[in-house]
């Protein structure tokens, strides 16, 4: 046994501290070169025809990637509403069903759910044709969004119930107390609060579905991936998905950015922000 | 109905066989990311927390990297970003022709996304397990790698479990992506069955539900480890 004194600390002094060092110098000095490569390579490599020919698609898909973003976000949080509620409802049939739809939605992959409702569509081609209902899954995007939609309406509907549930009971004990309707409370009282505790979920949320929104170019949707992989196949040019990167990249950065700006600003009655 | 079942059956006129295999190679795919994501999580976690401000950021570029790019363009990324730079490197040696492999692909791709959140939960733990925690250790003569494994760890893995089970179900999805580079795993699998059968709705949905088994069967057994490794707490009634 060694005896126990000066010894192990001033070893960790001594090696600790210059090994970290050298760390962060080889790791930093490795992202620099790495930077430096890229920004050489887009530039130095630019290709004025090709950037020319296919940047204007890549914008265009970047349009796509927004509008898929923001369509099943608003249709996905409207259906999530009722979700919700059932999921929190007495009735233990409706929230059983409810909670079986999350757990199905949620427990598979988003690539999967597309497939099913892209090809699965193309099954029943008669009889949406007699409904008049194939125009609308005619269109790979359409299908998409419906995918997307009941999807985002099951993670949304998750933060809805979390949220509502967080806000203390007393709230809604006070607000009866005091002769508030029942319909007033909820909306008055407790949604509000717990809009603001939903607040962070729902920018992540919002981050994760730009991200996921990729999987549409899978099924011919040419948003920003798609765009990028026609690009691609057509050019064989490695550049085009380093463009990609650079503007998912930036994309999901200054959502968070902007976002954080937001909840500081929703927040500031509270004081949440300054302690986060 | 009948015709759905023998669709399904195992051997060789169903494609239920197919599926299960694609199912196996899911798992293993899943399986083999998981150490690989982790041991690089607690990595990039370790610099993050160093307090050496250079490392602090290179950790924090990598987090920033790989959590905010879409994990299909991660693959592609690896994909097709290895093959050029593999390529590259056996052609200052030789000219053959390397094929990168859509399992290794998949795994890095994935194991890189995993590592960027998981060195989240880490980070968060290491700000749970106080300090004096370390300094304890220290006074008692454990060398700076027996308080890691003897006193930190234990903690790290009963704080970090919760976060992790999410990430592990997260990359159980993930794996389909690895279809889109003609992987066969299951969601590739089911797709070769339907351009067969023509059965879209069929297969799909029993794709959907393998992976929901899938995704049950983890839980549980997360469920299990969770207990097991809370066992010592005490419990709030």
């Amino acid at each position: 046994m060694t005896v126990i004194g000066e010894a192990a600390p001033a070893k960790r002094a001594q090696t600790g501290f210059p090994a970290a060092r050298l760390a962060g110098w080889f790791f930093m000095t490795l992202w620099i070169v790495l930077g430096a490569e890229l920004a050489w390579k887009l530039t130095s490599d630019f290709d004025a025809e090709f950037f020319g020919k296919y940047f204007p698609k890549l914008l265009e898909g970047l349009v796509v990637t927004l509008e898929l973003v923001a369509l099943s976000m608003v249709l996905g949080g409207l259906l999530s509403i009722p979700v919700a509620l059932a999921r929190v409802s007495r009735n233990r049939l409706v929230s059983r069903l409810a909670f079986f739809y999350v757990y199905l939605f949620r427990g598979t992959p988003l690539l999967a759910q597309t497939f099913l409702v892209y090809y699965g569509a193309g099954q029943f081609r008669p009889w949406f044709e007699d409904m008049n209902l194939w125009w609308f899954f005619r269109d790979a995007f359409n299908c998409v969004i419906l995918a997307f939609t009941l999807n985002e309406a099951a993670y949304l509907a998750e933060i809805l119930r979390g949220s509502i549930q967080a806000v203390p009971r007393g709230q809604t004990e006070a607000a009866q107390s005091l002769g508030i309707p029942k319909a007033v409370t909820f909306w008055k009282v407790v949604m509000p609060q717990a809009m603001i505790i939903a607040l962070r979920p729902f920018g992540n949320e919002i981050i994760l579905m730009i991200k996921a929104s990729a999987v549409a170019s899978v099924v011919t949707v040419f948003d920003l991936m798609g765009a990028t992989r026609l690009a691609f196949a057509r050019s064989f040019n490695f550049d085009i998905y380093l463009w990609a990167a650079l503007i998912y990249l930036s994309m999901v950065e200054v959502l968070r950015r902007v976002w954080d700006r937001i909840e500081t600003r929703l927040t500031r009655h509270i004081g949440y922000a300054s302690s986060k | 109905m009948e015709s759905m079942l023998s669709l399904l059956s195992l051997g060789a006129d169903g494609w239920g066989d197919e599926l299960l295999i694609g199912a196996w190679v899911t798992v293993r795919l899943a399986l083999a990311t998981l150490p690989f994501g982790l041991v690089l999580g607690l990595a990039v976690a370790l610099a993050k927390n160093s307090g050496q401000p250079s490392l602090v950021l290179a950790g924090n570029i990598y987090t920033t990297i790989f959590r905010g790019l879409p994990e299909l363009l991660t693959l592609f990324l690896v994909y097709y970003g290895g093959q050029i730079v593999v390529q590259k490197l056996v052609g200052l040696f030789s000219d053959t022709y390397v094929e990168v492999n859509g399992f290794l692909a998949g795994m890095v791709a994935l194991g890189f996304v995993f590592s960027a959140f998981s060195s989240e939960a880490f980070l968060g733990a290491f700000k749970a397990i106080s300090r004096g925690q370390n300094e304890a250790g220290h006074a008692l003569g454990l060398s700076t790698r027996q308080t890691f494994r003897l006193i930190i760890l234990p903690q790290l893995i009963r704080l970090t479990l919760p976060a992790l089970s999410n990430l592990w179900l997260v990359l159980l999805k993930e794996t389909s992506l690895v279809s889109v580079i003609a992987y066969d795993e299951l969601l590739r699998k089911t797709f070769i069955a339907v351009g067969v059968t023509k059965q879209p709705l069929l297969f799909f949905t029993v794709a959907l539900l393998i992976y929901l088994v899938l995704s049950l069967i983890s839980s549980t057994g997360l469920d299990a480890i969770d207990r097991r490794v809370r066992r010592g707490e005490r419990r709030v009634a």
